[in-house]
């Protein structure tokens, strides 16, 4: 992909997703000059969690309960684990979901912004029995929470 | 090429409730085929979605979100009618751009 | 030899005990997911293509499907077809499955060769693409949701095809001694986290119909009822039926026929 140089330098500047939207919510960038987010290879290539975390900027996120993670007690497939985030958190502008046992931890990244009530839904690969966490980031803080999923061994064609 | 998503945008209360099938082989790169060789990575690594317009979501995702991937997502404040432009570009630059209307 | 048969027919079929309450709580988990995920199934993007393909002008013969293929309910109509076969077409003279009524289309009007379709006629694991006639298949069946199944058990043909699938699911041969009725043929069997549907109760039956064509979380691949049959043989060690058999149809007018008067709900989700 052909990067803006320009753009590079302000999103490396700015350090994180919310301050590019701010950008475009100050009018400084309009909307149709925003390519996709930089994909944050640190984050996405380390091997566990605390690495994930401390690539994302999110260092040791606090509990909370305001962040709402819904994953099966037991996956019926760990290639195909449905996992909903919905976050109660004010001012809630990403959600990240991590498992701790993958190859790498980060699953996927999002950020909201113009409306985009902050919660999602996605199915992700588990390779095994981990615990899965959402993290989600409002203000310049940021608040997890976790839950076990089971990855059974499967059956026959169904 | 990369083929079409699917697309499912309808009201929901005041929020546009916004449903995505992509069609991608998000492989992990720790596969390996019948010949034992190892299957490199491809999978999608970034998405964006525009409702009526404006930028409503910048996602980033990696090889552990499952092949063939759904997101869901609600955007309040949309209406229908609002356009919607999701669009998805992978680690080997294929991309893919698709539209709908909100219901 | 003796000893391990009778161990692995132990196995497969009567777990019971601790592990049933275990398997039940499992499977109402299963079950609270599974409504989730097909809401917005993979399949979808399956039944688009199958759609295309439907009304492209294909084949030697270079027509549409959808010009020259009469699955039971008109040339072109794909409403309620998936439902109300197997069935009798007289012009191929055979009870036919919906899948290999699609192929037989291919091949009479279209022009294709069948061996060219039978080369490849599934999708294999990690495969990035269904073959032509799963999507077909995928697209056919969309044109069936929620509608009851309607198999014309009236017709003596498919009478009769329904009672040699009965047949066949009783017999037993191959290096275990299986018949699908091993596995199938009685409530409350399960392998491994799976519960196995008895397929001659009306339920057992609508689950052994219901969800397919599939999208299979397994390798995310989209798979029609034709490859199940197959993989059943497989799985007993049976030698595997060549595509498109009139043997795999008996079989899917067995389940459907038990089946009748229930739900069907579209391309499916299977794990």
């Amino acid at each position: 992909m052909e990067m803006n140089p320009a753009r590079r330098t302000v999103l490396r500047g700015a350090g994180s997703l919310g301050a590019l939207s701010a950008l475009v919510l100050a009018g400084v960038l309009k909307p149709t000059a925003v390519y996709a987010a930089d994909w944050n290879k640190a984050a996405f290539e380390a091997k566990d969690t605390p690495a994930a975390l401390k690539g994302l900027g999110a260092g040791s996120p606090a509990d909370s309960k305001d962040l709402v993670l819904k994953v099966p007690d037991i996956a019926e497939n760990g290639a195909v684990v449905p996992v909903d985030v919905v976050s109660n958190i004010p001012n809630t502008t990403s959600i990240a979901i991590l498992v701790d046992k993958n190859p790498t931890a980060l699953t996927c990244l999002y950020a909201f912004t113009n409306g985009a009530l902050p919660e999602v839904s996605a199915r992700i690969k588990m390779g095994q029995t981990s615990l899965v966490r959402a993290v989600a980031k409002a203000g310049d803080k940021y608040f997890v929470a976790q839950k076990e999923c089971k990855v059974t061994v499967g059956g026959c064609g169904g | 090429m990369a083929d079409p998503m699917k697309i499912r945008a309808s009201m929901k209360g005041d929020a546009a409730e916004v449903r995505i099938l992509m069609s991608h082989a998000m492989e992990t790169g720790q596969r390996k085929d019948a010949a034992g060789n190892t299957v490199p990575a491809h999978f999608i690594q970034t998405i964006t979605i525009d409702v009526g317009g404006k930028r409503v979501v910048d996602g980033q995702i990696g090889t552990a979100v499952a092949r063939n991937p759904v997101f869901g997502f609600k955007i309040k404040g949309a209406k229908a009618g609002d356009k919607v432009v999701v669009n998805w570009v992978d680690n080997k630059g294929d991309k893919r751009t698709d539209e709908a209307t909100v219901a | 030899m003796k000893k391990r048969i009778v161990l692995l027919a132990a196995v497969a079929v009567a777990w019971t005990g601790s592990a049933s309450a275990q398997t039940k709580d499992a499977n109402a988990e299963f079950e609270k997911f599974r409504a989730e995920m097909e809401e917005s199934n993979p399949a979808e993007l399956f039944e688009v293509k199958g759609e295309e393909l439907w009304k492209a002008k294909r084949g030697p013969k270079k027509v549409s499907l959808a010009d020259s293929c009469d699955l039971g309910q008109g040339v072109g109509k794909i409403e309620g077809a998936y439902v109300k076969a197997p069935r009798y077409f007289a012009d191929a003279d055979a009870v036919m499955d919906i899948e290999r009524r699609i192929v037989w289309c291919m091949t009479e009007k279209q022009g294709f060769k069948f061996e060219d379709i039978a080369k490849k006629p599934f999708q294999g694991a990690n495969d990035n693409n269904a073959p032509d006639i799963t999507n077909l298949v995928t697209y056919v069946a969309s044109g069936s949701r929620n509608m009851e199944f309607d198999m014309p058990m009236h017709d003596a043909k498919v009478r009769d095809a329904f009672e040699t699938g009965k047949a066949m699911a009783a017999y037993r041969a191959g290096p275990y001694d299986f018949s699908c009725n091993t596995c199938h043929g009685a409530d409350g069997k399960r392998i491994r986290m799976q519960n196995l549907p008895n397929l001659s109760s009306p339920e057992g039956a609508l689950r052994g119909v219901l969800g397919w064509p599939g999208y299979r979380m397994t390798g995310g691949v989209m798979l029609t009822s034709q490859w199940r049959m197959n993989d059943c043989f497989r799985q007993q060690r049976f030698p595997e039926p060549k595509y498109a058999s009139q043997a795999v149809t008996n079989l899917i007018a067995y389940m459907t026929g038990n089946a009748n008067g229930q739900m069907y709900k579209g391309p499916g989700i299977k794990r």
